[in-house]
């Protein structure tokens, strides 16, 4: 008979949430854990991610992402945690067996008593936006360009256009401005950014690079390779203004069009999805399978990676205490529900008797909001109200709430009242 | 009186100075330095990357130490163009100290054994 080793967690995914899960779950006392990573080295994306501003709430320092990956790779081998590395995992079961192949151990089977699911995200291709004209080579997303420019050591092109005002596309300007290419521009289809203000600031204005809001690419032109992009202004309904094309002659166009969180195994078993493209998940940051947990980008995109390592925390707590038994998963549940303005909250769900003393709601709002308030309803019964001076879809908000403000109610919903 | 928005944290506070350096709209210590920094010498960290000889990637990412004035930031990309390291490297080693003269160290901010 089959021989099928299993272990106490397994964690998919060797990045920011995978490595602060794993070692979470260590610290709990779960000793016999396994990171699978696909890539040579544990890290993840951040060891793309080279420029500072990583760690400010985690070590209240500017690290660059491979540094903060770092103090965490550090702390993983002091451990006995067992990682392997270009170990792709190709699917599990409700049951939690967990099927991976590499090139040392072949394809392998093997158990596992909990997972936590720490798989990132993926960026949207030209596909996805149905970008129109010719395809051609130079049309790159900003990931792929920073990997080239970052690991592999080639800058992309010299004439570049910028496709969103996502954070990677506004890093890339500058870091490719840096290396001697010319950014001719960034165009964002929404009338607001989508990056970070500081890196609009740091990206663009210091390099005078212009940000044309309410503006995408119409058209993309060349034979064999990128040759110009047509750019056109839209309206309140996307629909190209008339007579606004402007040409810009580049040799490559770059997209920062979005994140997806990327769940395909988790998808395959049927587990229960949510408006985010993650996993529904409930205040231990449990699936809908019990003993699977989900965190990180891999269930939303974060901004900031000090967040995802926070919820991967969580959801390291959550995998020791489900394997102690510890987790109460038959109580009554509360759903939330985002109402006016709020695109999404996580957790999906909370059991009440499962908060110690605080839980934390974090959403997205769906455009820029100034001096509104957040209100919080139990049953359409208001019990808070906090007021926001600035909120911007590109910046994830976490409100913390005490559990003894939180009645018991089917619905907690999350709303935003403007005056 | 200028306007700007602090890089020095994600919050992206909205800054306001007036011409006797009064800052405003800052919640936080390093806003005020900022803001006054940036009326009278604008500094900036710069991180890049140099080539190194080991089996796994082929560039290590770097970074000033410390902010370094704004105009040479140009100056101090050049000056990595030159630089090959050697495997083993430790994050934070020196790569290059007093970069541009600068008083500032360009440090590796990745550990790499082969």
């Amino acid at each position: 008979m089959e021989n099928i080793r299993t272990y106490d967690l397994v964690v998919i995914g060797g990045g920011a949430a995978g490595l602060a899960a794993a070692l979470k779950a260590y610290e709990n006392g779960v000793k016999d854990v396994l990171i699978l990573e696909k890539e040579p080295c544990l890290g993840g994306i951040l060891q793309q991610c080279i420029h500072n501003g990583f760690g400010l709430h985690t070590f209240k320092e500017q690290l660059s992402g491979p540094e903060y990956a770092q103090r965490f790779i550090d702390k993983v081998l002091e451990t006995d945690i067992q990682y392997k590395l270009n170990s792709y995992v190709v699917s599990i079961t409700k049951e939690k067996d967990v099927y991976y192949s590499n090139d040392e151990d072949g394809f392998c089977h093997i158990k596992a008593r909990s997972i936590v699911m720490a798989t990132g995200c993926t960026e949207r291709t030209p596909g996805a936006i149905m970008l129109e004209g010719d395809r051609v080579a130079g049309i790159l997303t900003a990931g792929q360009a920073q990997k080239y420019l970052n690991i592999d050591g080639y800058l992309v092109g010299k004439k570049v256009f910028i496709l969103g005002s996502g954070d990677i596309g506004l890093i890339m300007a500058r870091r490719m401005t840096l290396e001697g290419a010319k950014v001719m521009g960034v165009a964002e289809l929404m009338p607001y950014s989508n990056g970070l203000s500081r890196n609009i600031a740091q990206c663009l204005n210091d390099f005078d690079i212009p940000l044309y809001l309410s503006h995408t690419v119409k058209q993309v032109v060349g034979k064999d390779h990128v040759e110009k992009v047509i750019i056109a202004k839209v309206d309140e309904k996307f629909n190209y203004v008339p007579d606004s094309e402007m040409i810009f002659d580049v040799d490559t166009l770059i997209l920062s069009v979005g994140l997806v969180p990327y769940n395909i195994i988790l998808e395959d078993i049927g587990t229960k999805m949510s408006s985010t493209r993650g996993a529904y998940v409930d205040e231990n940051y449990q699936t809908s399978v019990e003993g699977i947990f989900a965190c990180g980008n891999a269930l939303h995109v974060h901004d900031l990676v000090d967040f995802v390592s926070e919820e991967a925390n969580m959801a390291g707590i959550s995998a020791s205490k489900y394997l102690k038994g510890e987790l109460n998963n038959t109580s009554e549940v509360t759903l939330t529900k985002n109402g006016n303005g709020i695109s999404y909250i996580v957790p999906q769900q909370y059991r009440l008797d499962n908060i110690e003393d605080k839980i934390a709601f974090k959403f997205r709002v769906r455009k820029p909001y100034h001096k509104v308030k957040v209100v919080i309803k139990a049953d359409g019964q208001e019990i808070k109200s906090i007021v926001k001076p600035h909120m911007l879809p590109a910046e994830m908000e976490t409100i913390k709430l005490d559990k003894k403000i939180l009645v018991e109610c089917k619905e907690l919903t999350f709303e935003i009242k403007e005056d | 009186m200028k306007e700007f928005v602090c890089i020095e944290c994600p919050k992206g506070c909205r800054l306001t100075i007036d011409d006797n350096l009064n800052v405003t709209g800052n919640t936080c210590i390093r806003g005020k330095t900022y803001a006054i920094n940036e009326v009278t010498c604008p500094k900036r960290i710069v991180t890049s990357t140099v080539v190194v000889n080991s089996k796994i990637v082929s560039r290590m990412p770097v970074m000033t130490e410390h902010e370094i004035p704004k105009e040479k930031m140009f100056d101090i990309i050049k000056a990595l163009d030159e630089v090959r390291l050697e495997v083993p490297v430790k994050c934070r080693d020196v790569v290059i100290e007093n970069v541009c003269g600068t008083g500032v160290n360009i440090i590796a901010t990745r550990s790499l054994d082969k």
